[in-house]
């Protein structure tokens, strides 16, 4: 047993698959944090008075706040004066073609997995959008945020007869001033937590999607997050408004390059849902997780929430976690509105030395308001998986049903998983289910995939894919096929 | 095919064979009776190639090549299979994709083109067919609530579907009725009965091989080969117990 492990701790030393760097010309903002950065972002991007005034007020609130220390991981303290916290790739002409885009970014697409198909969507290449027999392909729209600043949005036109707003939220500032403002910070307030702060003061950018009343979105909104410049903070602020009877599916994919410094990522995602609207809300993050005795990953301290304001309105909040040195992150549900519905499916898989806190929120204040949490746990080599959520019924709301599944799975004997359910039931007509379940990985279903002739990694990627099944199944399908390869490619060597 | 010269091995630091030899030719059906805990499930597991089970001394060679040295799928793919005596249950994946990334991995170590979904859809439907099984089951994730008797067909079907050149089959008999021991004969018989194929059935009961014909019955107690025969030795067995024979 004791050589096994070896050897798989061995074999878990693998790079960082995706652990590449381009070089691209930075605008760097001085490095460090102080009203002036502030000022230097917002003027940087040409905002409006009103913005500047929202971020220094963040930014006075944020220098009263201290890092909560509240979670089951171990951050080490960052120094946020020893940092940058704005970069833009160099400014180049409109895109019009593939050629025009600068090479370096193609590349970086390229190992991203982007399809050329979507490539040449970012340049605005008009294709045929029927197949040749006829039937209408498949697309996404592509918003990529290449490091802090939106490279290129496609299918705007087509969006935008649709009546569809799918811009980066700086665009968004300035066209939508209106419309922005009625919901920034609504939903995430701007004093919520440290990191929340954090990011009302300084975010770079991010995205910013309305769908307006009875529209079904006629495509899947999709942002490809990539971290690009060395000790550059990244501070995405997403924020998505579906009114009235609408619909969104909205796809946000993350990786990063290979880097010596640890790297704060503190995003802030609002998702505002009116009457009888549905957004779909899916994640893959592949964050840079740091070499096997952590150095230099990812700290992803992301806040997500949702407010199903509307009567009948629905969230689903899917991720696949497999990145980051830590991972500090709850997609959240307020179901406000009478009969809105909330969901959380979640991957999260941790290795080497890994550390997650994770799980979700659901707030039931409306009457027959009901929440799905299905929380499926990964953990390897020595790391810890925590399973972090809250079920809190208000006493106003009648009828709550709640389902949890919270299920872990543990490869290897020096990993940790552990589940934190917090259930607060304030009205006695609520129903509420938990179901919690920890195994291993057994030596039976390896040597019987093995036998079968399956390696050692193909046959815990097909394991564990099983385990998870439930979850992938909600990723729209592009996306659950590169799921099903990133749980391999992050368990890889793993098995002690 | 296969030639096991004087094996010695354990687990855990407790010696279970002690010095066993066997060898099985191509075209040969051999049955390995003995009494619980004489080492018949390990020698299925040493010769499948099972992490944990430590060979000590001796031998295995398989069509010339040293057994021991390949892991499990490396076996997988040189053409051995083990029937399992509990097929394992895998939640979540379907028997139709685990078989298939099974039986393409297996085609890829041999430099075989894989198989489309089409085409291995329909080789597991007609290996289905041929067992009596519902092709709802390929659907069902890999032996999840199974029978004991479906998971044996669910056996048969692997193999029909990896078609192997030696076959392990350790306690395949067991949990199954009249009707399906005698679809599970039929099968292996179907399966693996050719002049360069070969099986090694271990099994507890005589009743298997009414329907299977060994062409040779080894007993097996404390680790070693102690008596061989023909078909009449498993005969012999069932009236007289293994106290009697293995003394």
């Amino acid at each position: 047993m004791a050589t096994r492990n070896a050897e798989a701790y061995a074999a878990a030393n693998k790079t960082y698959e995706w652990g590449f760097s381009s070089d691209i010309e930075q605008e760097f903002a001085p490095k460090g944090l102080s009203e002036d950065t502030v000022r230097f972002i917002s003027a940087k991007k040409g905002e409006p008075q009103w913005m500047l005034d929202w971020r220094l007020k963040a930014f006075a609130l944020w220098q009263t706040m201290e890092a909560p220390d509240w979670s089951k991981l171990n951050v080490p303290p960052i120094d946020y004066q020893d940092a940058y916290y704005y970069a833009e790739p160099k400014a180049k002409p409109k895109l019009g073609s593939l050629d025009e885009v600068d090479p370096e970014i193609l590349r970086v697409y390229e190992k991203l997995g982007i399809p050329i198909g979507e490539q040449k969507m970012l340049a605005g290449v008009v294709e045929d959008p029927l197949n040749e027999d006829g039937t209408p392909k498949r697309r996404v729209a592509v918003d990529a945020v290449f490091d802090s600043v939106s490279v290129a949005t496609t299918f705007r036109k087509e969006l935008e007869a649709a009546g569809v707003i799918f811009r980066s939220i700086s665009e968004a500032i300035k066209e939508y001033p209106d419309l922005v403002r009625k919901w920034l910070g609504k939903v995430v307030p701007q004093r919520d937590n440290y990191f929340a702060t954090l990011n009302s003061a300084v975010f770079s950018d991010g995205t910013f999607v309305y769908i307006p009343e009875g529209v079904r979105c006629p495509m899947e909104l999709s942002t490809y997050f990539r971290i690009n410049a060395e000790n550059t903070g990244q501070f995405e602020r997403t924020l998505i408004v579906a009114d009235k009877g609408s619909y969104v599916s909205y796809l946000e994919g993350c990786t990063a390059p290979m880097r010596d410094e640890n790297q704060l990522h503190a995003a802030v995602v609002e998702l505002v849902v009116l009457d009888d609207a549905e957004i779909k809300y899916s994640t893959v993050q592949n964050w840079y997780p740091g070499d096997e005795n952590g150095v230099g990953g990812i700290y992803n301290f992301v806040t997500k929430r949702a407010l199903c304001q509307g009567k009948n309105s629905k969230v689903s909040w899917t991720q696949v976690e497999t990145g980051s040195a830590i991972t500090w992150k709850y997609p959240s549900c307020v179901l406000l509105g009478d009969g809105s519905v909330g969901e959380f499916y979640s991957v999260a898989v941790t290795n080497n030395r890994q550390q997650a806190d994770t799980g979700t929120k659901m707030i039931h204040l409306g009457k027959n308001t009901r929440s799905t949490i299905v929380s499926k746990g990964i953990s390897a080599g020595r790391s810890d998986n925590t399973y972090r959520g809250l079920v809190r019924v208000a006493p106003t709301a009648e009828g709550v049903r709640n389902f949890t599944q919270c299920d872990s799975l543990l490869l290897g004997d020096q990993c940790g998983a552990h589940t934190v359910p917090y259930i607060e039931v304030r009205n006695p007509s609520a129903q509420i289910e938990h179901e919690a379940t920890t195994s291993k990985i057994s030596e039976d279903q390896l040597f019987y995939a093995m036998s079968r002739g399956l390696d050692q990694e193909a046959a815990v990627a097909l394991i564990v894919n099983g385990f998870a099944r439930e979850v992938l199944q909600q990723l729209p399908m592009e996306f659950a096929v590169e799921a099903q390869k990133l749980l391999g490619i992050s368990l890889e060597g793993s098995v002690g | 095919m296969l030639k096991i010269e004087n094996l010695h091995a354990e687990i855990d630091g407790k010696e279970i064979l002690k010095g066993l030899s066997l060898e099985v030719n191509a075209g040969e059906v051999h049955a390995i009776m003995g009494p619980n805990g004489a080492g018949k499930s390990t020698l299925g597991y040493v010769l499948g190639g099972r992490p944990g089970y430590e060979v000590t001394a001796g031998s295995v060679t398989f069509d010339g090549v040293d057994l021991l040295e390949l892991e499990a799928h490396e076996r997988a793919a040189a053409g051995v299979f083990l029937g399992f005596q509990y097929p394992v249950e895998i939640p979540g994946v379907s028997n139709v994709q685990f078989l298939r990334e099974a039986l393409n991995a297996q085609r890829a170590t041999r430099d075989e083109k894989p198989l489309s979904g089409g085409e291995f859809l329909k080789l597991a439907r007609g290996q289905a067919d041929l067992l009596g099984m519902d092709y709802d089951m390929l659907k069902r994730p890999v032996n999840v609530g199974f029978s004991g008797g479906e998971k044996k067909r669910n056996e048969m079907v692997q193999m029909g579907i990896v078609n192997p050149k030696f076959a392990i089959l350790d306690e395949t008999d067991s949990g199954l009725d009249i009707d399906a021991l005698r679809v599970v004969g039929d099968g292996i018989n179907r399966i693996m009965r050719a002049p360069d194929k070969a099986v090694l059935l271990i099994t507890h009961y005589q009743r298997l091989l009414d329907y299977v014909e060994p062409d040779f019955v080894h007993v097996l107690a404390d680790g070693k080969i102690v008596r061989s025969g023909g078909k009449d030795l498993a005969k012999q067995l069932e009236s007289e117990g293994y106290v009697g024979i293995a003394a």
